[in-house]
């Protein structure tokens, strides 16, 4: 009998993907509520990483008609020592239910792993960037060439050879232009001829014939196509990131930790829209500096506090590095809210004149302690000049931070997917 | 050791004509000694991946899209990655032509063994015994899914993919309670299945005229007419196949749903011989291999080494733990089935005076092969337990009967053991752990109140006090009277009509409103 062998091993991977997406979606308020909830108790970097959720099982079962209780009848294998008419012991009450074998233990909670990517997923869902692409067209993209159909006119080294040879085939056929086996084959004849009369009304043919060959071209002009191209605005897809810090003395490692998890976060959702993310981290007290991750976060540094140093450094490195035609710019700025008074109109002025029109977003966090009840305190001096700036229509963005978990909600405020910019002009 | 053969493979390592040779050798000893009759037979090699994958879709090359199967990997891949699990060395397929799937991890022993095993032993099952015959049309199955994955996935893009889910949610829950247990008037044909689904679909096309709508409906015959014992007859109550049930009778359900209904009610009925013959199935292919593994060495076909990587494994596949031990979780069908089959091997060659007593008609008959053949085809594992579990094979497992009543103070009660006394109590017992007439809820349909409100009536004929699951039941029959589209009642009776327990569940909204 004949036996087929099939190797199957090539065949596309992950047939179930499409179930597990289904089960995915069907289960998406529980399973998102699982990856906020294992988020919140990770490191920040982590939360790159898929891992394991629980997720209660409500709405996910698939009931079925069973039974419990009763009289049980049971045989088993392996008597040692009973004889018939034995009484034992029952095991405890509880212990006698488990009856359903495999899934029956985790009925009630259903454990299983998410990959990075829908990990990422489900953890940034309902959150998009702000949509600033209206205000800085021009900035936000730049050009690139398509193939757009053909032309009739062009540069020699753009023919079209398969499209001209095919219409000069059309045209040559619908003028009828005699092919070259027809005039071969007259010519044939003519040579192999005795007939005199037969001989003339040969020549006469053939000439005829020539002629016509001769008036139609074989590839004529208007024949000729050239391939055309367009140049269309492409979306730049890279972005940077600035992280501006204070690092004077008044921050405590507190509140650099609420800054890190803003960050990181930022960072995991830029790295999901642009192909690539480059991270500068600017740290300052009176002076700034641009320094590596280690020692943004937990280098020591000493001194008074003026903001506009960090944003003069910023605005160098933008023009130095950063062409704001190339990139795009996001920024996230973290301070305890401590400014030099005397410094306020220079930041001012740096924010809205330089840095805010390269951006396509500005984010000002306000970091407090943790037990600090930041709504009975008064604003601080930077708070209050933000303000001030965002109610003369500069596109801030600010939120004030005193505890860890109200960094991803904050987060997720900020980027909350809106129908219409509620809060920006 | 009798006559050098060849050798088929040296080593671990395989490539596709060490397939091709280890069939060929497993062929000639399965059909020329143990005289099998098998479909042709289609290997196919797979990654583990793509052994999960087929797991997460009960085992089918091709099935239809839906949540629970993306459950169903998610929680067995998990539990892989954890290596809590193994994977099954081979998947087989009850179609024609057999389709074995290999893992490619497996050594070239372990896939002589698996070729045996599953293209030979479980092949000849499916293709002989009576309840694969009668049930399921192995020519068919396969195109059979495939129309059925069509089907529905056209029926998404033209319904909404929630609206489907949530009927075939409907038709899961109630698919234990989809099968014909006795064969009705003809065989399933699958293939004509899938023609006739689209017949109707083109004859409803095709007579389709607007203008009925506006035709006034005619005035009903009077329904007092109708005796309550008339309407159930031409119900066709009562009916223990809900699915069918309501495949034919529910009221407000769409041309679509009753045909989603259908697929899943055929799939199942598919799978029903399998639930009745996992000891037998497995005995046999445990057996079949056994017989071809050794054969194999005695030819010296197989060296020493691999037969007893072989041995190995097998060992492993049929052990059996006891009842007080950890790992145990009921008996091993590969365990029983095997000791069963090697155990009719000896009354048929070598009986004692007590084989001769118990089994009259196989005892010293001398044709192991046909007698063995002829069991595999004419039994479920009911009967094959009921009738061929022999007093030595009671002995040699120690099995023993347990009756817990609750109602017993004293405790769990030993009923028999494995003595003279106990034989056939335990036997009888054990034959009932494996009856469907036991394992599954006896629930019917018994009437609908077509006079009234339409209510939907069931019947759960409570056996030896056991009683439906609250919580679970309240959810099937909120899925049941989802399709039903009015109430839905179930009462549970015991023996003697005494009612224990009563269920309404309503519609919900949303479902009527559809």
């Amino acid at each position: 009998m004949v036996m087929h062998i099939v190797d199957r091993r090539l065949n596309p991977g992950s047939k179930s993907l499409e179930n597990r997406q289904r089960f995915l979606r069907r289960a998406k308020a529980l399973v998102q509520g699982a990856v906020k909830k294992s988020s919140q108790d990770r490191d920040i970097k982590d939360v790159l990483e898929g891992g394991e959720v629980t997720i209660p099982l409500d709405g996910m079962d698939e009931p079925r008609f069973r039974r419990e209780g009763g009289t049980r009848d049971m045989v088993l294998p392996g008597n040692k020592k009973f004889v018939e008419g034995d009484w034992l012991q029952r095991p405890n009450q509880s212990g006698a239910k488990g009856s359903g074998a495999g899934e029956g233990d985790s009925e009630d909670a259903f454990r299983f792993v998410l990959s990075r990517e829908e990990f990422v997923d489900l953890f940034l869902d309902d959150l998009e960037l702000p949509d600033l692409a209206k205000r800085k067209l021009a900035e936000t993209e730049s050009e690139g060439i398509q193939r757009a159909g053909y032309a009739t006119s062009g540069s020699p080294a753009n023919i079209s050879i398969s499209r001209t040879v095919s219409r000069a085939l059309a045209r040559r056929v619908a003028l009828r232009r005699p092919r070259k086996d027809e005039i071969e084959a007259l010519e044939a004849e003519l040579a192999e001829c005795e007939d005199e009369t037969r001989r003339r009304e040969l020549l006469t043919l053939l000439e005829a014939l020539k002629a016509k060959a001769k008036r139609i071209p074989f590839i004529d002009p208007i024949d000729i196509r050239y391939r055309r191209f367009e140049t269309v605005p492409k979306p730049v897809a890279q972005a940077v990131m600035f992280c501006l810090m204070d690092v004077s003395g008044s921050m405590s490692e507190h509140m650099k930790d609420l800054a890190k998890r803003f960050y990181m976060l930022l960072y995991v959702f830029l790295k999901r829209r642009y192909k690539h993310v480059e991270i500068v981290f600017i740290r300052h007290t009176d002076r700034a500096e641009e320094v590596d991750e280690d020692t943004f976060f937990h280098g020591p540094a000493s001194g008074g506090t003026l903001v506009s140093s960090a944003l003069v450094a910023m605005n160098d490195i933008v023009r130095t590095r950063f062409r704001p035609a190339d990139w795009n710019i996001y920024a996230a700025q973290a301070s305890d809210g401590d400014n030099m008074t005397s410094d306020s109109g220079m930041t001012g002025h740096l924010l809205t004149d330089k840095i805010l029109p390269v951006c396509q977003f500005f984010a000002y966090l306000e970091v407090g302690e943790a037990a600090n009840y930041t709504f009975d305190m008064p604003d601080s001096s930077l708070w209050t000049l933000y303000e001030r700036l965002r109610n003369e229509g500069a596109p801030l963005s600010m939120r004030k931070v005193s505890e860890r978990g109200e960094i991803f909600p904050v987060f997720q405020d900020l980027f909350k997917r809106r129908t219409t910019s509620q809060e920006r002009v | 050791m009798g006559s050098s053969g060849e050798r088929l493979f040296e080593g671990a390592d395989w490539d596709f004509q060490t397939l091709q040779r280890i069939h060929d050798a497993c062929e000639k000893i399965a059909r020329t000694e143990l005289g099998l009759d098998v479909y042709p037979n289609q290997i196919e090699v797979i990654t583990a991946e793509q052994m999960l994958d087929a797991y997460s879709s009960v085992g089918m090359p091709l099935f239809y899209k839906h949540w629970s199967f993306g459950k169903q990997f998610a929680f067995q891949e998990a539990s892989y990655r954890k290596g809590l699990m193994g994977l099954a060395y081979e998947i087989v397929i009850n179609s024609s032509p057999c389709i074995s799937y290999l893992m490619e991890e497996n050594t070239a022993t372990m896939q002589t063994l698996v070729i045996a095993h599953a293209a030979f032993g479980h092949n000849h099952f499916f293709k002989n015994n009576y309840l694969f015959k009668q049930w399921t049309d192995a020519d068919g199955i396969l195109d059979y899914l495939e129309f059925a994955k069509g089907y529905i996935a056209a029926c998404e893009d033209r319904h909404g993919r929630e609206t489907v889910e949530r009927t075939l949610d409907a038709a899961h829950a109630l698919m234990s309670h989809g099968v014909d247990r006795y064969p009705g008037k003809k065989t399933l044909d699958l293939r004509a299945e899938e023609k006739r689904a689209g017949e109707r679909r083109q004859h409803e096309e095709a007579v389709f005229n607007d203008l009925w709508r506006t035709v006034p409906n005619t005035k009903a015959k009077s329904k007092a007419a109708l005796t309550a014992e008339r309407r159930r007859a031409l119900l066709g109550l009562p009916q223990e196949n809900i699915l069918y049930f309501l495949e034919k009778t529910a009221p407000r359900l769409q041309g679509w749903q009753r045909e989603l209904i259908r697929i899943v009610r055929h799939i199942a009925q598919y799978f029903y011989p399998q639930g009745q013959t996992k000891v037998m199935n497995e005995g046999t292919a445990t057996y079949t291999h056994y017989r071809i593994m050794s054969r194999l060495h005695q030819q010296g076909q197989i060296t020493d080494g691999n037969f007893l990587e072989f041995l190995q494994s097998h060992t492993n596949v049929v052990f059996q733990p006891e009842f007080d031990d950890r790992r145990y979780s009921g008996f091993n069908p590969y365990a029983l089935g095997f000791a069963m089959m090697q155990d009719i091997e000896r009354i048929v060659k070598n009986p004692e005076d007590e084989d001769r007593d118990w089994f009259p008609d196989i005892a010293g008959k001398g044709d192991v092969e046909g007698v063995l053949r002829e069991i595999w085809s004419n039994y479920r594992d009911e009967s094959f337990i009921n009738q061929f579990l022999s007093p030595a094979l009671i002995r040699r497992f120690r099995m023993f009967h347990l009756h817990d009543d609750p109602a017993e103070s004293q405790g769990i009660k030993v009923d028999a053991i494995h003595d003279e006394r106990g034989y056939r109590r335990v036997r009888r017992e054990l034959a009932r752990q494996y009856d469907v007439g036991f394992v599954d809820a006896n629930i019917e349909v018994i009437d609908v109140d077509l006079d009234g409100d339409r209510r939907l009536m069931l019947r759960h004929t409570t056996v030896k006090g056991a009683q439906l699951n609250e919580t679970d039941t309240r959810r099937v029959l909120q899925h049941l009277a989802d399709l039903w589209t009015y109430d839905v009642a179930l009462t549970e009776v015991d023996g003697t009509d005494k009612v224990l327990k009563e269920y309404v569940v309503s519609p919900r909204a949303a479902a009527v409103a559809a």
